[in-house]
């Protein structure tokens, strides 16, 4: 698998893919796209890269284990659940804030936090399963 | 009358308890064993609190209150006071007033005597929550706390394996039948439609008319007989004399084995009064009752002596409710009140001779009465109580026992000789716990005894005098305290006189004469009697305890058989049971309903769309000829692919993106797992494995197909997609609507899923990280070993 090229091009492959995933992610909420997908890309760019130039160094590059970052993605979208209990709606109902940063109007609202813990949980658990399996090759 | 509402004060003071369970820790940290002292004053002020329902309950008046816990289900935490309850209440209350102070001396300098303190207020918490809980699925949940903080209780020295064996078969037993209480109760509430056991009580007849009383008479049977002891599942409770005898002095007398009792004595107006009941109760009753006493005269151990005694009683009691005979019961009532008296006092004195002279073996005991005097008195006066002799209250209870009992035509005869029996050996026990070890010469003990601290004899003291006290004063205590819970059990205000001397020569009197001559005659011949009883039990050489371990060990292996057929360790039998399932759940349904779906004609495809089709079909040729497992993965993409495409072409683009994206990693990790695992290249099913392999999956995807064609077939019902597409821009400010679903509007779904999602990776993690040992057989779990009863060749 550690040809000369693969391992050339895997690196900028993965930012790649990681920057692709995170568009996907962003305009999940009016296009095809969203967290899952987007958690499933990343997932492939810590796979390939883990392939290539081995999992420690993928392991360097994240800096937190997988799974906690799963499990920081699970916490972030309960926590997006809470803001609306503070306005005496249900849980999980959508909360919507206008911000006008540099004349641009970004839409910040729950759910979008909501899908962003998606998009850890699977980069996370897929990428963590992925890299354990690497890993024991490399025994 | 119906029940007058009060204040939330009762239900405070049922939960009192358990707020001191949560300081007792602290307290004794602070005040070591002189904690007792200011812990006391929690069950003293709960007592005080119902004294204070004496003089009207005594009128005939009942009170409820009642606080709302999950009124969804018709759940409440609710109290009822009646006579019943009240004389309940005040002995837990009272009698735990004095456990506490004994517990404080007995267990001085213990290193975990918080923690002991802890466990014994939060039974007496379950205990009051239980006899004044109205509501049925509350007072249930009480019912199982009290068997839970006993088997804390039990098993408090759990470093012992006798502690613990003994501590598991209470509460199997005990929790056993609380199951069935339950199952009782949610028999009674769906047949009656009333949850509340005050409304229940204002129409006994509601559960008698009904079809399901024999099943619900037999349930909450199953949980009384159970909790009191009565043979055949008498044999926890000697076991549980395990426990510090705090413990046993407090459950195993006056509460928790009076729990069955009390719910028997409850459920009277409602359940008794039957040809069933006035058949199966005193038959259960007196069995234990005889079962109990042989077995109490056979035994050595102050402890357990008292402690089959105990199991003696409450068959007496079972018996004497079983009557439903308005002067038995209220011998009933009299008779629970005087032993909770007596035998809560002589737990204690047992339990402080065992603290000062070092054992409780009355072989090793004698001419005590110098060395401990205070100790002695309270131990005479409550074995006098006992075995029913004048002035104590144990002789009036026998004498109106006797009363009712002769004057029962149906069966008084059988029932009578069975209790003068009973009563005989329980004088002989009596005298024995009494005179062997103050009486005679003195003994060398382990220990050199003397008297113990005040904290030990307290309690003791005080219950024996209560015995004597509410004898002198037998009219006013007939009125106060035992008229009210009489009327409690038959249902209607009724009168009580008691006399503390008989007025006439009547036939109680003969038979209690008879008693105590019976009684001394055997009392000469207790060592003799001891021997015969021993080796007739020799002989017989099983019991219900055996019995126990018995079942324990059957259902282990039982288990242990199952999970051997449905558990082999082998991923091949899983899976193909799990498809096998699924197959059968899809094709079954299709074919016994007749509901087959019709052929769909053939779509006019275009050629680019037959194009893709016919990639899928060679991606899955190309799986069933590959030689290695490698191929077949990635052929199998070729298919997965070609699927999302098809979504792609049909308008589901993010349904296609997530299929390449599953599709690829899919092939990814499946290879990874190939390499990892070390699995042979090649597929190793030959012959007969392939066909059944290929049967299996025919047959699933036929399943599926035929059942998506049978959803495809029918009328779609628009009404989901159509509020979505509508609201999902002016609800959720969203163009995507799969993604506004997944986020938003079934957004507590996906945070389910993601859950999911999570804990399969923990999962797959562990897995990965477990190195792969050598092929090792399951071994079969050995059955936990059990000590041998102390004597061998116990039967109980």
């Amino acid at each position: 698998m550690r040809t000369i090229i693969f391992r050339t091009i895997a690196p900028y492959l993965s930012a790649l893919m990681v920057l692709f995933s995170i568009f996907v992610l962003l305009r999940g909420h009016n296009e095809p796209g969203g967290g899952f997908i987007g958690g499933l890309i990343a997932a492939s760019a810590l796979a390939i890269f883990g392939i290539a130039c081995g999992v420690a160094s993928v392991r360097r590059a994240i800096v937190f284990h997988p799974m906690g970052v799963s499990g920081f993605g699970l916490f972030l979208s309960a926590l997006a659940g809470l803001p609306s209990i503070f306005k005496a709606q249900a849980f999980m109902t959508s909360q919507w804030l206008e911000v006008h940063v540099f004349g641009v109007e970004v839409a910040l609202s729950t759910p979008l936090f909501f899908d962003i813990g998606v998009y850890l949980v699977v980069v996370g658990a897929i990428g963590s399963i992925a890299l354990a399996l690497e890993e024991r090759e490399a025994d | 009358m119906t029940p007058a509402l009060i204040d939330d004060t009762t239900l405070f003071a049922v939960l009192a308890p358990f707020a001191a369970a949560v300081v007792a820790p602290f307290l004794t940290r602070w005040f070591k064993h002189n904690a007792a002292w200011v812990l006391a004053i929690v069950p003293a002020l709960i007592f005080l609190h119902f004294t204070g329902f004496v003089e009207p309950v005594s009128k005939g008046e009942s009170f409820v209150a009642a606080m709302a816990w999950a009124p969804s289900y018709g759940v409440n935490f609710s109290v009822y006071v009646d006579g019943l309850s009240t004389l309940f209440a005040l002995l837990i209350s009272g009698i735990g007033t004095f456990i506490i102070l004994y517990a404080g001396g007995y267990l001085k300098g213990h290193p975990q005597q918080g923690r002991f303190f802890s466990f014994l207020f939060m039974f007496m918490g379950s205990m009051l929550g239980l006899v004044l809980g109205n509501n049925l699925i509350s007072l249930f949940i009480f019912w199982e706390l009290t068997s839970i903080t006993s088997f804390l209780l039990i098993g408090f020295d759990h470093l012992r394996a006798a502690s613990r064996r003994a501590a598991l078969q209470a509460l199997v037993v005990t929790g056993g039948g609380g199951l069935a209480l339950l199952a009782g109760f949610i028999l009674i509430i769906s047949a009656t439609g009333e949850i509340e056991m005050s409304v229940l009580l204002s129409s006994p007849d509601i559960i008698k008319d009904t079809t399901l009383y024999v099943p619900i008479f037999f349930l909450v049977l199953g949980g009384a007989f159970t909790k009191s002891a009565q043979f055949p599942f008498h044999f926890w409770l000697p076991n549980a004399m395990e426990a510090p005898t705090p413990v046993s002095a407090y459950l195993h007398s006056a509460t928790m084995v009076k729990a069955g009792v009390y719910l028997l004595m409850r459920m009277h107006p409602l359940l008794g009064g039957t040809e069933l009941w006035t058949t199966v109760l005193p038959l259960f009753g007196g069995v234990t009752l005889l079962v109990g006493t042989i077995l109490a005269v056979r035994q050595t151990d102050l402890k357990l002596m008292l402690a089959y005694t105990t199991v003696a009683s409450l068959g007496l009691l079972v018996m004497l409710t079983g009557t439903s005979q308005e002067k038995a019961l209220e011998g009933a009532v009299l008779y629970l009140l005087a032993h909770s008296l007596f035998k809560g006092a002589l737990f204690m004195v047992a339990g402080t001779i065992d603290h000062e002279a070092g054992t409780r073996d009355i072989r090793k005991l004698g001419g005590l009465r110098s060395a401990m005097p205070i100790t002695f008195v309270a131990a005479c006066l409550a074995s006098l109580s006992m075995a029913g002799l004048p002035p104590f209250i144990g002789f009036i209870a026998k004498e109106v026992l006797y009363y009712g009992t002769w004057g029962w035509l149906e069966l008084g005869l059988p029932i009578t000789v069975t209790a003068v029996v009973g009563n005989a050996l329980m004088l002989v026990i009596a005298a024995a716990v009494v005179i062997k070890p103050f009486f005679g010469p003195k003994v060398e003990t382990p220990k050199h005894a003397h008297e113990g601290p005040v904290l030990l004899f307290a309690g003791p003291v005080f219950l024996s005098v209560t015995g004597l006290g509410l004898a002198l004063i037998a009219h006013t205590s007939g009125e106060l305290l035992i008229a009210p819970t009489l009327s409690s059990l038959v249902g209607e205000t009724t009168q009580v006189e008691l006399h503390l001397w008989p007025t006439s020569i009547n036939a109680p009197l003969l038979l209690s004469l008879v008693t105590i001559g019976l009684g001394v005659a055997l009392f000469t011949q207790i060592d003799r009697l001891r021997g015969v009883i021993g080796s007739a039990l020799t002989a017989i050489g099983w019991g219900p305890d055996k019995g126990f371990d018995q079942f324990v060990a059957g259902t282990v292996g039982l288990s242990w058989r199952i999970t051997r057929v449905l558990q082999s360790g082998k991923m091949h039998t899983y899976m193909i049971l799990t498809f096998i399932f699924t197959g059968l759940a899809v094709l079954v349904p299709g074919f016994l309903t007749d509901s087959l779906p019709a052929m769909p004609k053939m779509p006019d495809y275009r050629f680019y769309e037959w194009g893709i089709l016919l990639i899928a079909f060679f991606g899955l040729i190309a799986v069933l000829v590959a030689n290695t497992r490698l191929t077949a993965i990635v052929s199998l993409g070729i298919q997965g692919f070609a699927v999302a495409l098809i979504f792609m072409m049909f308008g589901a683009p993010d349904l296609s993106f997530t299929q390449f994206m599953v599709e690829t990693l899919s092939v990814v990790i499946l290879a990874l797992v190939m390499t990892r695992l070390n699995l042979s290249p090649s597929d190793h099913r030959h012959g007969l494995a392939a066909v059944v392999s290929g049967i299996v999956a025919i047959g699933v995807g036929l399943g599926l197909t035929m059942t998506l064609l049978a959803i495809t077939q029918q009328p779609f019902d628009t009404r989901l997609s159509d509020f979505f597409a509508q609201f999902s821009r002016s609800i959720a400010h969203g163009r995507n609507i799969v993604n506004v679903i997944i986020v938003d509007f079934r957004g507590f779904d996906t945070l389910g899923e993601i859950a999911v999602v999570v804990l399969a990776g923990l999962c797959v993690l562990a897995l990965i990280r477990v190195r792969t040992k050598p092929e090792k057989p399951i071994e079969k779990p050995k059955t936990v070993s059990h000590p041998t009863p102390a004597q061998t060749g116990e039967v109980r």
